[in-house]
């Protein structure tokens, strides 16, 4: 008898380290939805269908070297992090004429997300940059449309950096430096 | 050589140094000769961008021996030799490797080799000084003085000014003769540039400047002068002459002439301000920067110019003027069509030490009716500002032993001790540029913008127009603006490097 049940006592050790590591494995490898809510908020949240909100969207001044701002409605989202993401998939999408918006187009939101000191990252896609038509003032006012866009609208938000495709970049077009988050600035506001 | 000769030379020899000064501007340009013994020409042959002399040229003046064999090309001189290799910058001289801009190149059947083979590979074996002065083509060999001079022109009150700096020092004295001022220089020669003045736009009191010889100057005068005092003073390694021109009485009907509008706080104008400038804290190095490059072409207009080409081609011309007239170093970030990081634009400004930096660049708008020149400045936020001002003094080991304090900044935020500066040379270039270039509204701005940050000095960058306007581009492209731009900036660094010397700007 006593060696069958030393064998027992041996197979259920092993049961009991094999389940040990296989709930290990599988807390590991299970995605754990809603721990980064402000990251990346969950999708599971949509807003109720078509309430909406009042932003002011910002496009290229008659004489070319301001932005002006216009009142437009946008989806009213949960929280601040998907509240920003419609706002600016709104200011990056098509315009119609007579308005000219400084982001070139083509340029998609690719990803934004907050930090607790209130700055926002805003991914954008290539376009912002490969075709961007270039000279100091067009660049000034497509980083201020998308840095005034997010803040003036956010209050929470008190400053924005830029990011291409996921990365940091130096300028857009040579001009602006783009390694800091930018602070609100209106002087670009006519 | 005899001694009854030694007159009529040196007549000849003065009438050829004149001759070969006044000639500096003509084009094809030559490399003037200066030495005690006279003065030769030798013709420059351009290739891109570069000036180049013939190996030949230079052999039969300097006595040298050239050899051309298994692929290298032999330079000797008293028994000491140059290795040039064809389509390699690289040179030997008596075993040191030296730089050259550009390759020895075959033209023909001769060797060319660029103008800085003299300064560079011929100067360190040569018995004679050899002094190579690339921006006026000459070259002066041996023991002669040749200072470089600038002249400029101002009013101020109802009379006038002219400031006359020679450089390395050189004395001379000034006497009328009816009406004209005639200045002879104790020197050999003049580096100068021709004509000395631009022809002042009233000319009641100075008509104009004037080579009169190889070291005379003239100075034509107009019908309201009435007197003049003339000092000089050392600047460091200048002499400095100044000489106020003083004008005749006018009816009190007709109101004295405006002052110049950008000496605020002129004496009023019956009495004149004292002879002399304070010694100057003087401008010594300015970087200009020609935005883009390369792949990077920048703004392109409707029209095909590009904003590469137009901010090269006048960042050259910004240093011809200046390095001319004014004696100054220029540096250009680039001098051909390659993308240069905007870091290393910064960089070698501040490497060099440069007293101020700027840089062009063309605009470009959504809309094509944006128009009008801009000048801007680096615009820090609150956090950049907080940042730079942590810094500071921190004290370090030294070598020697004991404790240095050095004063820290963050190379990003460098600008940041220079904003003060920057603003008030915006200011003057806004002053130059109004009326003669169109200016957008407004005209001076801030915005952070990475190639001033970085900047170690006084840094602005100037938007010259919009190449997205077509009436702009085909404006900005044209000679006559162009000529005017150059013309402010010089007028603008003269102004600044006066703000200096007064301490206006600490």
């Amino acid at each position: 008898m006593r060696p069958r049940r030393a064998l027992l006592f041996a197979g259920m050790a092993i049961f009991a380290i094999l389940a040990i590591v296989a709930s290990v494995v599988v807390m590991r490898f299970t995605p754990r939805t809603g721990t980064r809510a402000a990251a990346a908020p969950s999708p599971t949240a949509p807003a109720p269908p078509g309430r909406k909100i009042k932003a002011h969207l910002y496009y290229v001044s008659d004489k070319g070297t301001k932005l002006i701002g216009i009142e437009r409605d946008v989806a009213y989202a949960e929280n601040a992090a998907e509240q920003a993401r419609e706002i600016v998939a709104a200011q990056v999408g098509p315009v119609a004429e007579p308005l000219v918006s400084a982001v070139p187009a083509g340029t998609t939101l690719r990803a934004l997300f907050l930090t607790d000191n209130g700055e926002a990252f805003v991914d954008l896609s290539r376009e912002i940059a490969a075709a961007h038509p270039g000279g100091t003032v067009n660049e000034l006012l497509t980083i201020y449309t998308i840095v005034n866009v997010v803040t003036a609208n956010l209050p929470a938000i008190t400053s924005v950096q830029v990011l291409v495709e996921g990365k940091e970049v130096d300028t857009l077009a040579g001009h602006v430096d783009l390694r800091r988050p930018l602070t609100k600035n209106l002087a670009w506001v006519q | 050589m005899n001694a009854r000769s030694l007159p009529l030379l040196c007549v000849f020899f003065t009438l050829a140094l004149a001759a070969a000064l006044l000639s500096q501007s003509a084009t094809p340009p030559s490399l003037t000769l200066l030495s005690k013994d006279g003065r030769r020409s030798l013709t420059i042959v351009m290739s891109g961008d570069q000036e180049f002399v013939g190996l030949d040229d230079l052999a039969a003046v300097f006595q040298l021996a050239v050899h051309e064999e298994s692929g290298a090309i032999t330079v000797s001189y008293k028994g000491k030799t140059i290795v040039l290799t064809p389509d390699q910058t690289l040179a030997s001289v008596s075993g040191r490797l030296i730089s050259l801009p550009a390759a020895p190149t075959r033209r023909g059947a001769r060797w060319i080799v660029p103008l800085e083979f003299i300064s560079r590979g011929l100067a360190p074996i040569y018995d004679a000084r050899l002094e190579l002065r690339k921006p006026s083509h000459l070259l002066l060999v041996g023991d002669i003085h040749v200072p470089r001079v600038t002249v400029r022109y101002d009013s101020v009150g109802a009379g006038g000014r002219l400031t006359i700096d020679a450089t390395p020092r050189a004395n001379s004295t000034v006497s009328q003769e009816g009406q004209h001022l005639t200045i002879k220089f104790e020197a050999d020669a003049l580096d100068i540039t021709t004509p000395p003045l631009p022809t002042p736009a009233n000319q009641d009191l100075v008509q104009g400047v004037r080579i009169v010889d190889a070291t005379t100057l003239g100075v034509d005068l107009g019908p309201r002068f009435a007197g003049f005092k003339a000092a000089a003073q050392p600047v460091d390694t200048t002499t400095r002459l100044v000489i106020d021109v003083i004008a005749a009485q006018t009816e009190t009907a007709t109101p004295a002439p405006a002052p110049a509008p950008d000496l605020p706080g002129a004496p009023p104008p019956t009495e004149l301000p004292p002879a002399l400038n304070p010694p100057s804290v003087s401008i010594r190095t300015i970087t200009i920067d020609p935005g883009h490059g390369g792949d990077d072409e920048g703004v392109r207009g409707a029209g095909g110019a590009k904003e590469k080409d137009l901010t090269l081609s006048l960042a050259r011309r910004v240093k011809a003027v200046i390095e001319g007239r004014l004696g100054i170093r220029v540096l250009l970030t680039r001098d051909d069509d390659r993308n240069v990081p905007i870091d290393e634009r910064t960089a070698i400004a501040n490497n060099n030490k440069a007293d101020l930096f700027v840089s062009l660049h063309l605009n470009g708008s959504f809309r094509r009716s944006a128009s009008g020149a801009a000048i801007f400045c680096a615009d820090f936020d609150e956090a950049a500002r907080k940042a730079a001002a942590s810094t500071g003094n921190e004290r370090l080991p030294t070598f020697g032993g004991g404790l240095r304090d050095i004063d820290l900044v963050r190379w990003d935020l460098a600008q940041t001790r220079h904003v003060d500066q920057s603003m008030t040379f915006a200011s003057i270039l806004e002053q130059q540029f109004r009326g003669r270039i169109p200016l957008a509204e407004p005209a001076i701005d801030h915005a952070p913008l990475r190639v001033l940050e970085s900047s170690n000095m006084p840094a602005v960058l100037i938007e010259l127009g919009y190449l997205t306007n077509t009436d702009q581009e085909k404006l900005i492209t044209g000679e006559a603006f162009q000529n005017s731009f150059v013309q402010s900036i010089y007028d603008s660094v003269l102004r600044f490097r006066d703000a200096l010397a007064s301490g206006a700007t600490q």
